[in-house]
């Protein structure tokens, strides 16, 4: 099988490595070949971060390339849009809501750009946007905005949704397994 | 059974399952996890040192008395520990001992991007460079044979992408060989000139044994160096030989040379249909293997990130070869880069017309520093900064550090730049540095102060930890790199006995108290410590005990005249909506620094 990229993007403190690893899990379960790049240290202090996973026969490339990504997977909208050159053509974004002013936005030196769900679907991505912090809350906690996505995400994949609540078993320590698999059910739909 | 492993923690399994028994590190991204994960082995005795110059001294010492060691650092830590490094190359090892290194090419998170193969070559030592987790644990193997079969240390070099990425592994089981026993032995370990006149020759040698295990390839059943013959190839057997192969004329045949995660780049785009060096040994780099290579090929690419270290050497062979003459210097590779570079299409890929802003890294919410730094704004003074988390107060809106240069330095460049200018600069100049990296080498640098006299005003920024890397412990903490007690240097006492008589210590999140501070300490014909106290917003405990933050504040929107005025602390919970100021309640942990600017009482305690 030729290999497949998953990019994750957000926000430093979104908790985008639970996602990532939970991925991970799953995918080396299914027998692929898996790598997940992550990023450490300063970009963390509420910096974009990118998270890359890639499965296939056999892996090489720990990264994900412009116009290689098969499925964009955003924590933040527009960092759904900062990625798009990554994404595949027709490839799939599957994207929170949810708008974090950084800083330039802040200090106001920029603005937040409006309608990018629209524009981001005008340049020919496939777009499945969703409030996840709503849907997480519901959920039981905020927090659970990363497993929200990955229920949605689950959609587009083959595997059947008992192997993806097995890995949340599996990686969430039980006390909050309940909330992380509501999550998963809401982003499911 | 296989597994998904972090590249660091798969080093850490690897030294582990090899028999490390002491391990002294410093932190730093991209190599801190390294150490962290070998902290979680409890039959390896491991600690945070104050530095990497002391971490390596004390793994070199555990080798000495017959302990199998290891230390780890980043790419500018191995300067520091420069010194030790390349004389223990001379006096060679007892036990076997790892030095780890990750570089940071991309500056993901570092102030430069040095290669730190230069120190390899220039310390004699020899230097393994995986290139994925499986690798890491391979090489932490060879590298303890080495370091004993050779009698050096030996240094494992990982970079950003190999360190950070999570790829499959099998584990095994730990093999502790047994201690050797010391032998005191002044020829071999006591480097008068006398002494030392005596080893220099054998580490030549030792060098010239190295590059024959390189034109070998293998070190026990470990693969350091292999060559991959294209599919088209007609090889011989199962098991492919690094004899050269024939050139078959008129095909153009292209054979690269490359090291660590270049190697993963050149698979991903060309698969098997080239000829593939891939050099794990990168110091000493091999000779015949690379002259049998490259008669095999009719054109040579090294493909190699920042230096052309590969690619020298094979000039000094008389090989002709491409590399810098169309690959970059700078930043990290890519599957991409490699395309364009040789002239390949590249993905189509769509942007938006509009540009995105940008999203820097910033101060957390409630962070200790941004009082101090909003201060240090407010007064308009020069500020000498170091490295950690606080470097980031150099961003707008606080603008309140003007340079950096490496761990330490704030305090000495203070020094010398009040020594420069006299009283016009001591009356308008600070140093800022976080506590960690005081007790790193900053407090060499505050005895240049309090020796030869300069009226400098140092600020320590002491949050308790070692924030940026991931909340380390540190010798003012109080606690070890499992979390249990420990000694703890109190600074106060410290700079008092280095002869610092003004010291003083400010609450951050009291802009008051820290305005009458800067204010005194400036204008003081003294040198002057004040000690911003504050443990890190993020922190969970606090010298054992749990944390517990004040309320998140909210804006009463019939007061706020949406003056901005609590927008200039650039704190990442406040933004404007509708021209009113608003606060996310999830990020604010009620520090309280807004609402000192508030002059309309608008932000009040939530309930």
């Amino acid at each position: 099988m030729e290999t497949k990229n998953i990019m994750i993007v957000g926000v430093g403190g979104q908790g985008s490595l639970l996602a990532s690893k939970l991925l991970g899990y799953l995918l080396l379960k299914e027998g692929y070949d898996v790598k997940v790049s992550e990023v450490h240290g300063m970009s963390q202090r509420g910096g974009s971060v990118v998270t890359y996973v890639r499965f296939g026969d056999k892996v090489y490339s720990p990264i994900i390339d412009r116009g290689e990504a098969d499925y964009i997977v955003s924590f933040e909208e527009m960092e759904a849009a900062r990625y798009l050159p990554y994404l595949k053509e027709g490839g799939r974004i599957v994207t929170n809501t949810q708008q974090i002013d950084p800083m330039p936005v802040i200090t106001g030196a920029s603005a937040y750009p409006e309608k990018l769900i629209e524009k981001l679907e005008e340049k020919g991505a496939q777009v499945d946007a969703m409030d996840c912090l709503t849907l997480a809350e519901e959920a039981g906690s905020s927090k659970a905005v990363n497993i929200v996505l990955m229920g949605r995400l689950s959609k587009y994949f083959d595997i059947p949704a008992e192997k993806w609540q097995q890995a949340i078993e599996a990686l969430v320590p039980e006390k909050f397994r309940e909330v992380n698999l509501k999550a998963f059910a809401l982003g499911r739909g | 059974m296989k597994e998904l492993m972090l590249g660091n923690k798969a080093l850490a399994r690897g030294l582990y399952e090899a028999g490390c028994s002491v391990a002294s590190s410093y932190p730093g991204t991209p190599s801190t996890e390294v150490t962290e994960e070998i902290a979680k082995y409890r039959d390896i005795y491991s600690e945070w040192a104050p530095n990497e110059k002391v971490a390596m001294e004390t793994a070199y010492g555990a080798a000495l008395a017959g302990k199998r060691s290891m230390c780890a650092m980043k790419h500018v830590g191995m300067n520091v520990a420069a010194d030790p490094m390349y004389t223990a190359s001379y006096t060679g090892v007892n036990a076997g001992m790892v030095i780890v290194v990750a570089d940071d090419a991309g500056m993901h998170s570092s102030q430069n991007e040095q290669d730190s193969r230069h120190h390899a070559i220039a310390s004699k030592l020899p230097m393994l460079e995986p290139s994925d987790s499986a690798e890491a644990i391979a090489f932490a193997k060879a590298a303890y044979g080495i370091s004993e079969a050779y009698d050096t240390p030996v240094i494992i070099k990982m970079c950003t992408r190999i360190a950070h990425s999570q790829s499959v592994v099998e584990t095994g089981e730990r093999v502790c060989p047994q201690q050797k026993p010391y032998e005191k032995n002044p020829a071999k370990y006591l480097m008068t000139p006398a002494n030392a006149i005596r080893r220099h020759p054998i580490v030549e040698e030792r060098t010239k044994a190295l590059v024959q295990l390189g034109n070998e390839c293998m070190f026990g059943d470990i693969r350091l160096n292999r060559i991959e013959w294209a599919e088209d190839r007609d090889l011989p057997g199962e098991d492919v030989p690094n004899a050269p192969m024939p050139v078959e004329e008129g095909m153009g045949r292209i054979g690269v040379i490359c090291d660590s995660t270049c190697y993963q780049y050149v698979k991903e785009v060309y698969g098997d249909s080239i000829d593939v060096l891939k050099i794990g040994l990168v110091n000493p780099l091999p000779t015949t293997l690379i002259k049998d290579f490259a008669a095999s090929v009719d054109e040579v690419w090294v493909i190699e990130e920042l230096d052309p270290i590969i690619e020298n050497h094979c000039r000094m062979m008389g090989i002709q070869v491409h590399g810098k003459d169309i690959l970059p210097m700078e930043m990290e590779y890519s599957q991409n880069l490699l395309r364009e570079a040789m002239g390949m299409d590249v993905p189509a890929s769509a942007a938006l017309e509009e540009a995105i802003p940008p999203r820097p890294p910033v101060m957390c919410a409630g962070c200790p520093h941004r009082g101090l730094f909003y201060t240090l704004h407010q007064h308009n003074v020069r500020v000498m900064g170091d490295i950690g988390c606080y470097t980031l107060g150099g961003a707008p809106p606080l603008f309140a550090m003007d340079n950096n240069l490496c761990m330490g330095a704030s305090v000495s460049m203070l020094h010398g730049f009040n020594k420069a200018c006299g009283k016009e600069s001591e009356q308008n100049t600070v140093a800022v540095i976080g506590d960690s990296t005081f007790l790193h080498s900053g407090m060499t640098s505050l005895a240049d102060i309090a020796y030869n006299r300069s009226n400098s005003t140092v600020i320590i920024l002491d949050n308790s930890i070692t924030g940026m890397t991931g909340h380390q412990q540190n010798p003012a903490t109080g606690f070890d790199i499992h979390g249990d007690p420990a000694g703890r240097i109190d600074l106060e006492s410290l700079v008092r006995s280095m002869g610092i008589d003004r010291v003083r210590v400010v609450d951050p999140y009291d802009l008051a108290q820290c305005d009458e501070a800067i204010t005194q300490e400036l204008a003081a014909e003294a040198p002057s410590v004040i000690i911003s106290r504050r443990p890190c917003a993020l922190l969970k405990t606090v010298g054992g005990q749990k944390v517990v933050h004040s309320r998140p504040l909210v804006n009463d929107p019939a007061k706020c005249v949406g003056c901005k005025s609590c927008m200039r602390i650039g704190c990442p919970a406040i933004s404007m909506k509708e021209k009113k100021a608003v606060i996310d309640r999830t990020q604010c942990i009620g520090c309280g620094v807004c609402q000192q600017l508030c002059r309309f009482d608008a932000l009040v305690s939530g309930s």
